[in-house]
């Protein structure tokens, strides 16, 4: 018997209209967990670098993680990957809400599409009965509307169902899939989806999810759930209101915008407001808030409620989280009235919740400093907030300018040329960042700027608190009860980071101490994807109640899979280097890892080339970024070996001899 | 008339405002009733049941009430604050109306015992919300009457086990004719 996954993929060819279920192989689930880890191999064997992301050979895996479907609280998170059509490299987006345990009570942990399909239709899994279905009379529908609609013609009231709007129709590179009050929204998965012909698949499933380990699973899942009440009545300290508890930030809740209204960046992430919040502002968006939030809603099995039904006056329900709330707002130097009523019918068009207002915000700037003219944008009204409307329209529907801009700014400025290049300043990766920009550079941020191949900072950063506590006595409580660090260490690296000084950004934490921080980091993000659990109860949040010493014993109990701090840290590092793989394959190397010019004002190159030399040594990879032969056989990964040396990425005598390098500059520290 | 003493009313609570949605507690109802207990995970089993709207703002945590071998006359709905509420959304039964509360492999009905043998019933337990809350009180009843009926209810359930119901069944009906 297999415990907690199902050990049946679906397999669904859409140009042939073939569907199979197949057995996976459980020795697979060993390695590489299940989720993004099982995605990242299915990706390497299936889909060779010459492959397009608009190419049927591509394949679309929405794949719910390992535990998924269990009594685990807030373990309910699908998978999506694909190549992106924006960064052309390993996409992985993902989403909570309730498609994931359905799709495993359906009796099924991921399903594979491949091809096209000639017509738009959508897919209907209700446990053993897999259809492909006509879906022309949902041609340019929105999102939730899709879903509501298909509910209604299935008469299944209870069919989770994920659905992409214009935006995934139209192939916009930053459109998005929807599902319930989440949605996988970054490096435009939902515009694969809408090549495939797919608007939307549903799901509803009454079969069992069993468990290895019955009596010691609950308990592991009592104790979660105790810590998540304490943690709920004891906040972290010191830091702002929206990192002290845990959940993604309680955007919904939170009225005092203070913070991201004055540090985050407006428009096309250039201006800083620092005296933007007061009293009357306050008032008035508290206002707007109060009056069109309906309730606070919550993903499968989570006490958390991160999410809320939002119906601005005169507009259909719609379902919002987290920084969504802002990013319009900013993006038009608007207010939270109109971000709200944009982001309903941003949502039901499908579009990326970062990426779409900052590429309107990056069209506007075009225009006003004459990139873009008045031909260009024919028709546009001149109000502010009538011109954010009116691109939005013409983005989703690829209509005239919304043609170049659905392709975010990095493409659109190359198309578009005349200098609209220095204004697409906030990519990395080709791939739209989080309005921000800072003075100091901070070493652990840079590398993960860097190298995060999620290509989001929210997507890796997590457990080691932003910025150092001014007094000792501060740190010295913050670490008292920290027992989710994977080495003590940790405690005494934060113990030591002071504001100013010797031991404050940029030399402090050392190039070290950054690769071990980040190392951490990262993995507990790479563990959460692989499992499905929820990034707001373990890798996003300081002091999360899932945790690298809790994780092995869910995956034994759970899974029945012989698990153990050092089996799981090497499994992590195996898919993650194999995500690695996938991109290096694709032509990503070191030139490409760095964030924008413009992040810090305050830069140190040398110090930078130190931090990603020593990092990639860290992590086993050559000074290009590739892993290494040693790392890889190490990890059992010796076919991705075989690979690089056919193609040249390595060479048969690649001696890197890194583990020497490494060891004599540690000495001389 | 005999003497009057207590009896233990269990009752749940339901908060519809608190509720998110969340289904934790279909979730641990069917893991719960599972055997070997919490081998398994099937909200489709769970005798706890949300009837969830998002859209609508419905949330209706609804548990099983007894097994009905016939579905009712006519249907009620319910419309409250302006928002309408659907057919037997209130409704307890495991009736042949509906889905809800049946075993999906077999279709036998479910029926919430209120978690016997814990402390409160496991929703409860697993809601942080506070939308399921769990309340007993005592109400009165007549000692005798209930005395009586106890005792013989446990006699005539010795009985069944040691000759079979349908034995008993043959006897009561043969003492039955005697008398008449």
């Amino acid at each position: 018997m297999r415990y907690a996954e199902t050990g049946f993929n679906l397999e669904i060819d859409l140009s042939r209209g073939n569907i199979e279920r197949v057995e996976s192989d459980p020795e697979l689930t060993k390695h590489y967990l299940g989720g993004l880890g099982t995605n990242a191999k299915i990706l390497w064997d299936r889909v060779p670098p010459e492959v397009e992301p608009f190419s049927p050979e591509n394949v679309l895996i929405f794949s719910a993680g390992l535990l998924c479907g269990t009594p685990a609280i807030g373990c309910n998170r699908t998978i999506v990957s694909t190549i992106s059509p924006q960064t052309k490299l390993m996409a992985f987006s993902m989403m909570g809400g309730f498609w994931a345990p359905e799709l495993k009570y359906a009796g099924y942990d991921r399903v594979i599409l491949r091809g096209k399909s000639p017509d738009l239709v959508y897919l209907w899994i209700k446990n053993d009965q897999v259809e492909i279905r006509d879906a022309s009379h949902l041609k340019g529908l929105g999102a939730t509307e899709t879903a509501e609609l298909i509910r209604q013609e299935l008469n299944e009231p209870k069919a989770q169902v994920a659905s992409i709007g214009m935006a995934g129709e139209n192939r916009v590179y930053f459109a998005s899939i929807e599902q319930g009050r989440s949605s996988a929204s970054r490096l435009g998965i939902g515009a694969v989806m809408g090549d495939k012909g797919v608007k939307a698949i549903a799901v509803r499933g009454t079969k069992d999810i069993n468990i290895a380990q019955p009596a010691e699973y609950l308990e592991l899942c009592h104790e979660v759930m105790e810590y998540i009440k304490w943690r709920n009545d004891n906040p972290v300290p010191g830091v702002m209101t929206i990192m002290q508890g845990i959940g993604s930030p309680q955007e919904m809740k939170v009225h005092d915008e203070k913070w991201h209204t004055e540090n985050f960046m407006w428009g096309n992430t250039r201006v800083r407001r620092k005296d933007f919040w007061n009293e009357e502002v306050e008032q008035q968006w508290t206002k707007t808030m109060d009056s069109m939030r309906t309730r606070f809603i919550s993903c499968y099995n989570c006490p958390m409620e991160c999410g809320a039904t939002i119906t601005p006056p005169g507009q259909p329900t719609y379902m919002m989280k987290c920084f969504s709330k802002l990013t319009y707002t900013m993006a038009a130097f608007s207010d939270l009235d109109f971000g709200l009523k944009i982001a309903q019918r941003a949502t039901e068009y499908g579009v990326d919740g970062f990426s779409a207002p900052q590429v309107m915000a990056f069209a506007v700037e075009l225009y006003e400093n004459g990139i873009l003219t008045d031909k260009d944008m024919s028709g546009m009204p001149s109000d502010n907030e009538g011109r954010f409307y009116w691109l939005l329209d013409r983005i989703v529907r690829r209509e005239g300018i919304g043609d170049v801009l659905a392709n975010g700014t990095y493409w659109a400025a190359k198309e578009i040329g005349g200098g609209a290049e220095e204004y697409a300043h906030n990519n990395i990766k080709k791939h739209e960042q989080l309005p921000l920009k800072l003075s100091m550079l901070n070493p652990i941020y840079f590398l993960m700027y860097c190298t995060g191949e999620k290509i989001n900072i929210t997507q890796i950063e997590g457990q080691f608190p932003q910025a150092p506590y001014p007094k000792r006595e501060e740190r010295e409580a913050f670490v008292k009860d920290w027992f989710q660090v994977p080495d003590e260490k940790f405690k005494q690296y934060f113990l030591d980071w002071e504001p100013r000084g010797e031991n404050s950004n940029p030399y402090y934490p050392t190039v070290r101490m950054s690769c071990e921080i980040v190392d951490w980091q990262e993995m507990m993000h790479y563990i959460d994807d692989a499992l499905g659990m929820c990034a707001g109860l373990s890798s996003f949040p300081l002091k999360p109640p899932y945790h690298i010493h809790n994780y092995p014993k869910f995956i034994t109990a759970g899974a029945g899979i012989e698990m153990d701090e050092a089996k799981l840290t090497k499994a992590a590092r195996r898919y993650r280097t194999l995500v690695r793989a996938v991109n290096i394959r694709r032509g990503m190397r070191r030139a490409d890892e760095k964030p924008p010019e413009n992040h810090w004002k305050k830069r140190f190159p040398e110090l930078e080339k130190d931090l990603l030399d020593t990092y990639y040594r860290f992590k086993g990879w050559n000074n290009d970024g590739v892993p290494t032969k040693e790392t890889l056989h190490e990890l059992s990964l010796d076919y991705v070996t075989e690979d690089f040396i056919k193609r040249g990425i390595l060479t048969d005598n690649d001696g890197d001899g890194l583990s020497d390098e490494t060891s004599v500059k540690d000495k001389s520290k | 008339m005999g003497e009057n003493t207590k009896k233990t009313i269990k009752t749940i609570k339901v908060d519809m405002d608190k509720c998110n949605g969340c289904r934790t507690c279909e979730m641990i109802c069917s893991a719960f009733h599972a055997v070997p207990k919490y081998s398994s995970v099937n909200p489709a089993r769970s005798r706890i049941r949300l009837i969830r709207h998002p859209l609508r703002d419905i949330y209706v945590p609804v548990h099983a009430g007894e097994y009905v071998n016939a579905e009712c006359a006519g249907r009620d709905k319910y419309v409250i604050n302006g928002k309408e509420y659907e057919e037997c959304a209130f409704c307890r039964a495991s009736c042949p109306s509906r889905e809800e509360f049946k075993e999906p492999d077999s279709g036998l009905p479910l029926t919430c015992d209120m978690c016997e043998g814990e402390d409160e019933p496991l929703c409860v337990k697993w809601c942080l919300n506070d939308a399921l809350t769990y309340e007993e009180r005592e109400e009165e009843v007549e000692e005798d009457e209930i005395k009586a009926q106890t005792e013989m209810e446990i006699g005539l359930e010795a009985l069944a086990d040691r000759f079979g119901l349908e034995k008993i069944t043959d006897a009561v009906a043969r003492m039955r004719e005697k008398e008449q």
